[in-house]
């Protein structure tokens, strides 16, 4: 499920101790985000774990050496509220004995240290064997030495100056106000991951991983009426470097209803002016009339209707009912791979890709080793494949595992979590104007708003921030209070098709939670923008009294 | 390393403040152990234990403030800390809302510690899943739980005389158990400080009794319903709308407590006459620290009272702005309720539905905190007095300031966690009429 909760930790900001509780790490001085642990030391520290493992009695072992940077921008109106700079360094250890996973981690970067922390991974290990009915059983990876891999940035967002970075948001703030918001919240949200992984099977692979998401959220208010609206930014969180925020004419497109989105770089001022303007239209926009439409869904909405109904309930975890305590099951049993499932109409065909240059889900190495790849889960609207992991590869009777191991930290233990997954553009061209003018009863919708779905993935309801009435292929005018309610079978049964790959974007979930204690990863959804006949849609206003 | 004495984190951290040169410094110094255990299909998934400690310096040289932490607690490396949180605020913008260090303050320490929860092993933990996984294998039930406990310290200390330390200790234990054939699921909930109270081998029995009742689960219409909300299903509905309980939106016309023309709806009826929500950070049930994230002491306060809005939560900014005083950000809600358990609220039950735990609970529109989310783990359809059968689960769009105006009575309140909330809270079970659901979900 997409965390709640991090959005709403930046609300009320005033201490450094609301978002050092909320993002975890410690904090440290800017400078530092450009260093990184010295390499012979995070090979000895991974060799002490692997010996004091074997010594202790397991029969697998892998250890992560994690540095975990993180920046925090965060300000409103013509205020810098905050600006975190944090820093999580430690070592997990992974183990298996007498055919148990058994998992500790410390903070102190020392041979001894680490070496208690894989003993203790063994006794833990060995406390849980007694009570497990079958051992674990992990699909071979091979090892692959010492090996390195970098995100493709081209600029390091940790390098650019801080004074760029307040200069750019408070702009952007001036800007929304200038248009009509009466308030605006802008933010930063910088990560560097810096991984380093051994194992057992002989790999030493050091990863440096970057992500960038810039939200923000332009509000007004009628005072009068107590009426108050919001619009937000239409940036996906990338895999990228600072260069996300050039704001590159090439990567514009301008949608049907007039309001811009973006494709690989993001114009933030632009958005913010447009955000306000399109929040004030929404105090006047009549409310819709509930009833089926057809859908027109902009890339930036249909992301997480992606990510919730199908990239979730495709994770092998959740189908074999390891999840099933918190996140939940999936009603994509394994029968149905089995029976050819019709997942959808014949127009959709879903990928999973741990390789998609731009993802936030992009890396060479999955957190248990396993080189990462690309591969397809509905095929022309058949079900076809799962997302797995070495522990459940032979339950799919797979040879190898899929690459989706992921942990948050180098304190949690990794387990399976969502690749890139996202939908094949459509063969033939067309645009979304194009499709509109199709369109005799409809409503188009651009960027992502509430989201609900339920604990098998069935049924699901979405928001968004933009609607717009479609008559006779035309949009006739802005409306508001929209939610669709669909059956997540139903739902992809009913999509008439996409745009062609000219219109095909990423979006991105930057906090998606999942598993016990709960973990964060961030993944993206591509698409282009895409049609969907006959969908329910209620309206969501109501009356206090 | 993880846990330090009382007198060892306040040297530490009154080490930090001295050597400070800047115009106010703050030392937070905060250590736990947390071990866990996690069983799914009948078998232990994972299980691990994870010690972390961290000493936090932030120093302010007028508006401007620097933070930086280290996890190494020697005199030299203590002085590096404090010496980086003084370069980063000597670069940073200065923060218009920066507020000063708090005086010293008088602190009653609250009951949040317990010896037992402390002294919980790898091998006690094992035991929980053991005896969670052993009674559904022999009833061909499947068990997925997790069960997590620790121990912690806060210490800190001011530049202006300032300081503060105590330990907590806290488990949580859930467990979903579902039918072998994925047609029937329940759940159970507990969470407590003291692990002394607690008993996987009679908590395992509601989530299996669930399971095994909600098999063959029926359809029914979406439509407005009485419920009966268990005090788990109401935990995220009551906990959201709290979290839009801030003085400042409210103010500034962007919550549902603004008021048309200005202002906030503080002593306003906003909801029915049975509410009653405080918060009482020495509840002897949900014990929290005595201060805040700002080291504001909390303080036991009516935040409804008979359905009027007694206190909204103003930042120490805000309230400064606003002439009001700063009360610490509540840990904990204790709502009121009666003297009846659940079972009692079904057997004075016409028609209604009985909801164990809700889902997914997301905001739709923030003007009237219409949030819709979903039924999970044991929904049942009550007719005169009695439990008739399990229907199947359903999508809800409601407004929890709606629900409150709407209680037809409250039963026994008991401690729960929410799903996503981090507030400790005591709810009592509801039965609500005119709750809103808007479409039927195939999920089991």
């Amino acid at each position: 499920m997409l965390r709640r909760d991090f959005l709403a930790a930046t609300g009320k900001v005033g201490a450094a101790g609301l978002l050092l509780s909320a993002f975890p790490g410690r904090a440290i001085a800017e400078q530092e985000l450009q260093s990184a642990v010295d390499a012979s030391l995070k090979k000895r520290l991974a060799d002490a774990a692997l010996g004091a493992a074997r010594s202790a009695g397991a029969t697998y072992t892998d250890v992560r050496v994690g540095r975990y940077l993180r920046q925090f921008v965060i300000t409103r109106e013509a205020n810098v509220q905050n600006i975190v700079n944090t820093e999580s360094t430690g070592v997990g250890i992974r183990v298996i004995a007498g055919g148990a996973w058994g998992f500790a981690a410390t903070n102190a970067l020392t041979d001894d240290a680490v070496a208690a922390a894989a003993r203790q991974a063994v006794a833990i290990a060995k406390a849980n064997a007694k009570n497990q009915s079958a051992p674990v059983q992990l699909a071979p990876t091979p090892g692959v030495g010492e090996v390195s891999w970098k995100t493709p940035i081209v600029k390091n967002s940790m390098a650019v100056p801080i004074k760029d970075k307040v200069d750019l948001l408070l702009g952007v703030n001036a800007a929304a106000i200038g248009a009509g918001a009466n308030f605006v919240n802008s933010m930063l949200f910088l990560v560097n991951e810096q991984k380093y992984f051994a194992s057992t099977d002989g790999s030493y692979i050091d990863q440096d991983v970057h992500r960038i998401w810039a939200p923000m959220t332009a509000t007004v208010i009628d005072k009068a009426t107590g009426k108050f609206r919001s619009r937000e930014g239409l940036s996906a969180p990338m895999g990228m470097g600072f260069e996300y925020l050039d704001g590159a004419p090439a990567e514009k497109t301008v949608t049907p209803a007039g309001v811009t989105t973006y494709k690989r770089s993001y114009d933030m001022k632009e958005d913010a002016i447009a955000a306000a303007k399109n929040a004030r239209a929404k105090l006047t926009a009549p409310s819709v009339k509930p009833g089926k439409y057809d859908l027109v869904l902009d890339p930036n909405h249909l992301g997480l209707t992606i990510h919730e109904s199908v990239g979730h309930p495709l994770e092998l975890d959740r189908v074999l009912g390891y999840e099933a305590n918190y996140a939940g099951t999936s009603f994509a049993t394994l029968d149905k791979q089995k029976a050819a499932y019709q997942y959808g109409s014949d127009k959709v065909t879903i990928v999973a890709d741990k390789t998609q240059p731009g993802s936030l889900g992009a890396v060479a190495y999955d957190d248990e080793g396993v080189k990462t790849k690309k591969w397809d889960l509905i095929k022309d609207g058949t079900l076809v494949d799962y997302q797995t992991i070495r522990d459940q590869a032979h339950i799919l009777g797979k040879k190898e595992s899929d690459g989706c191991c992921y942990a948050d930290s180098w304190s949690s233990v990794q387990f399976q979590r969502m690749a890139n997954v996202s939908l094949q553009p459509g063969k033939a061209k067309m645009s979304p104007a194009q499709m509109i003018a199709g369109v005799e009863n409809g409503i188009y919708i651009i960027g992502d708003g509430s989201f609900s779905i339920d604990q098998q993935r069935y049924n699901a309801q979405f928001g968004g921030q933009l609607f717009y009435e479609i008559k006779n292929g035309k949009i006739t005018q802005q409306i508001e209070d929209v939610a669709y309610q669909m059956r997540t079978p139903e739902f992809w049964s009913a999509c008439a098709g996409s745009c062609d790959e000219s219109d095909y974007r990423l979006f991105g979930s930057f906090f998606d939670g999942k598993g016990q204690p709960s973990q964060v990863s961030a993944v993206s959804h591509g698409s282009s923008t895409t049609r969907f006949n006959g969908i329910n849609v209620i309206n969501t206003a109501r009356s206090l009294g | 390393m993880a846990l330090f004495t009382e007198a060892e984190a306040r040297a530490i951290c009154a080490k930090a403040v001295k050597m400070s040169k800047a115009d106010e410094c703050s030392a937070t110094l905060t250590g736990s152990i947390k071990g866990n255990v996690r069983f799914a299909r009948n078998d232990v998934s994972t299980a691990g234990l994870v010690e972390d400690t961290d000493l936090a310096v932030q120093v302010a040289f007028g508006k401007r403030t620097g933070v930086a932490t280290i996890n190494q607690f020697d005199d030299a490396s203590i002085e590096r800390c404090v010496r980086r949180a003084e370069d980063l605020a000597r670069l940073a913008p200065e923060n218009a809302e920066y507020m000063p260090v708090l005086d010293k303050q008088a602190y009653r320490a609250t009951p949040t510690f317990s010896a037992a929860t402390a002294a919980l092993t790898p091998e006690a933990r094992a035991q929980v899943a053991a005896q969670s996984i052993a009674p559904c294998r022999a009833a061909k039930l499947v068990a997925a739980g997790f069960l997590e406990d620790g121990q912690s310290f806060y210490a800190f200390a001011n530049s202006k005389g300032n300081s503060g330390y105590q330990r907590s200790t806290g488990m949580d234990y859930t467990c979903t158990v579902r039918t072998e054939d994925g047609r029937g699921s329940g759940w159970v909930g507990r969470n407590l400080q003291d692990s002394a109270a607690f008993s996987a081998d009679t908590e395992i029995r509601t989530a299996m009794r669930k399971a095994s009742a909600s098999v063959d689960a029926k359809a029914i219409e979406p439509g407005k319903y009485t419920v009966i909300l268990e005090p788990a299903a109401a935990a995220g509905l009551v906990s959201f709308m709290l979290n839009f309980f801030d003085a400042r939106s409210a103010d500034e016309g962007r919550s549902f407590l603004s008021k048309k023309g200005g202002g906030n709806k503080l002593g306003e009826q906003v909801f029915g006459p049975q509410v009653n929500i405080t918060s009482d950070p020495w509840d002897p049930q949900a014990a929290v620290l005595p201060w805040d994230d700002d080291y504001v002491p909390r303080e036991k306060m009516p935040i409804v009272q008979n359905g009027k809005v007694m206190n909204l939560d103003y930042s120490r900014f805000w309230a400064a702005k606003q002439g009001k005083k700063a009360i610490g950000t509540p840990g904990n809600i204790i709502m009121a309720g009666g003297t009846k358990s659940t079972a009692d609220l079904v057997r004075t039950t016409q028609r209604g539905i009985l909801v164990s735990r809700t889902w997914y609970i997301r905001m739709v529109d923030p003007q009237t905190v219409l949030l819709t989310g979903l039924t999970r783990d044991g929904t049942f359809y009550i007719e005169n007095g009695e439990i008739k059968y399990p229907i199947k689960n359903l999508r809800f769009n409601e407004s929890p300031v709606i629900m409150l105006n709407n209680i037809d009575e409250l039963g026994k309140p008991v401690r729960v966690a929410g799903d996503e909330s981090s507030l400790t809270m005591v709810l009592p079970p509801m039965r609500l009429r005119d709750f809103t659901f808007t479409s039927l979900s195939d999920a089991v």
